[in-house]
């Protein structure tokens, strides 16, 4: 083969670069029907032609992580969060931030997972009717986060569940965690001591509790015991809209 | 048997649409509406309407699938619900073909006022097309809605797709197309 000249040459390249996606719009093209054209030119399908929709969400389900590298990544991840932060308060805000997202993604896995498998991880709930429900009242969103949440997260159930006593705040709840994983490897400065990381895990709770339409503050809190040096409070305060409508369900004989 | 289906963000920020017909029964899986092709803004716009009935059916019914939970008669619409436990809806209004002659829905005789053509008799054997609030229908629905759920969570899972997101994925649309030619 001769030597093209250069400017088809730099076409030929262009050309190369353009061949194996078109080809693959092709494909996907002639799956669909023509009647919804499909802008498809933009599409990259890595190479082993696996879309994330061509992965089973199940897969993973009992593959556990490293437990060094989540200690490194989340270090990284607090880091990153303490760059130009004015606070303490500031610093939580942004860890809590950070695992709101989270939350919502979670919540549709573990219904999700639940729904496809028969052996159903939402059985220490109340209601373990095989398709599961979603929770209407505070309380069967609590178990929900106390029991199959935290096992999906940690692999253990959350230590405590509680509701406050005191009379001014019947909207405030707490989930204990005696020893959180997300603490286990970070040392916080004396000057500090106020710093909970598990906002992290706050912010997760929370993007649970607003995905499921239940708006709600979380915050994590230090109540360390001689047993459990790092145990911790997440306090969850539900909102105005949400305790009225409770009261509504409640009265409705809603379960 | 004509299907809208679309999915609403928890900010009611439609997310994705699709319109496709029947593949059951002979059918082809294209759309036939009775409205005009100009205006098919009217299954948006009765699709949407249901969206108060979905608000009040998802507190009483804790299920996922909320099922035929709307109907609009002056087109024979009906509309049936999903709900994703992050507060995705899910939406599907299906409207069975018009039959040349004779009515079997409840208000037919306005919806001919509406309707144009009259070459939407065809696929009406098939039993989920010809009576849209059998349990038939109602399972098949369900069946539909579920694997696009699982399609929205592989989406939801994404890093790059925040919620409230539009979904622009093909590959997603082509599923959703593949699971309306499988069970509707």
């Amino acid at each position: 083969m001769a030597a093209p000249p250069r400017h088809s040459a730099m076409l030929s390249v262009s050309n190369a670069v353009g061949t194996p996606q078109s080809g693959s719009s092709d494909k996907s093209q002639t799956a669909q029907p023509p009647s919804t054209p499909q802008p498809t030119q933009g599409l990259r399908v890595p190479s082993n032609r696996k879309t994330i929709y061509d992965r089973h969400l199940n897969r993973s389900r009992n593959a556990e992580l490293s437990r060094a590298s989540f200690a490194y990544l989340f270090a990284e991840m607090v880091t990153y969060a303490q760059r130009r932060v004015t606070g303490i308060q500031d610093l939580e805000k942004r860890l809590n931030e950070q695992g709101y997202p989270l939350g919502l993604r979670l919540l549709d896995l573990l219904f999700y997972r639940t729904t496809t498998t028969s052996s159903s991880a939402l059985s220490s709930s109340s209601t373990s009717s095989s398709p599961p429900n979603r929770p209407l009242r505070i309380l069967t969103l609590l178990h929900l986060i106390h029991g199959p949440l935290w096992r999906l997260l940690f692999g253990r159930s959350a230590d405590a569940l509680e509701h406050s006593v005191s009379p001014d705040t019947p909207n405030e709840y707490m989930i204990t965690d005696n020893d959180p994983l997300v603490n286990t490897y970070i040392s916080v400065p004396r000057e500090m001591n106020q710093l909970n990381c598990a906002a992290f895990v706050a912010g997760i709770i929370e993007g649970v509790c607003d995905g499921c339409g239940f708006e709600a503050k979380v915050s994590a809190h230090n109540q360390p015991t001689e047993m459990w040096p790092s145990r911790t409070v997440f306090l969850l305060g539900f909102g105005e809209s949400v305790m009225e409508r409770e009261k509504v369900l409640e009265r409705a004989g809603i379960k | 048997m004509s299907y809208y289906f679309t999915i609403l963000s928890p900010t009611d920020t439609p997310i994705f649409n699709i319109a496709f017909g029947t593949s059951k029964g002979g059918g082809d899986g294209i759309a036939r509406f009775r409205f005009p092709d100009t205006a098919q803004y009217m299954n948006q716009f009765i699709i949407h309407s249901s969206l108060d009935i979905v608000e009040e059916a998802q507190w009483t019914n804790g299920g996922m699938y909320l099922k035929h939970i709307d109907t609009y008669p002056p087109a024979a619409a009906y509309i049936s619900a999903f709900l994703t436990p992050s507060g995705a809806r899910f939406l599907l209004l299906h409207q069975p073909p018009q039959l040349p002659n004779s009515g079997s829905g409840s208000g037919l005789g306005s919806s001919s006022l509406l309707g144009s053509s009259g070459n939407l008799a065809r696929g009406s054997t098939s039993s989920i097309a010809a009576n849209p609030t059998s349990p038939q229908t109602e399972e098949a629905v369900r069946q539909f809605m579920t694997e696009v759920y699982e399609n929205y969570v592989k989406t939801a899972m994404s890093p790059f797709y925040k919620q409230g997101m539009e979904i622009r994925s093909p590959v997603f649309r082509t599923r959703v197309n593949a699971a309306g030619k499988k069970w509707l």
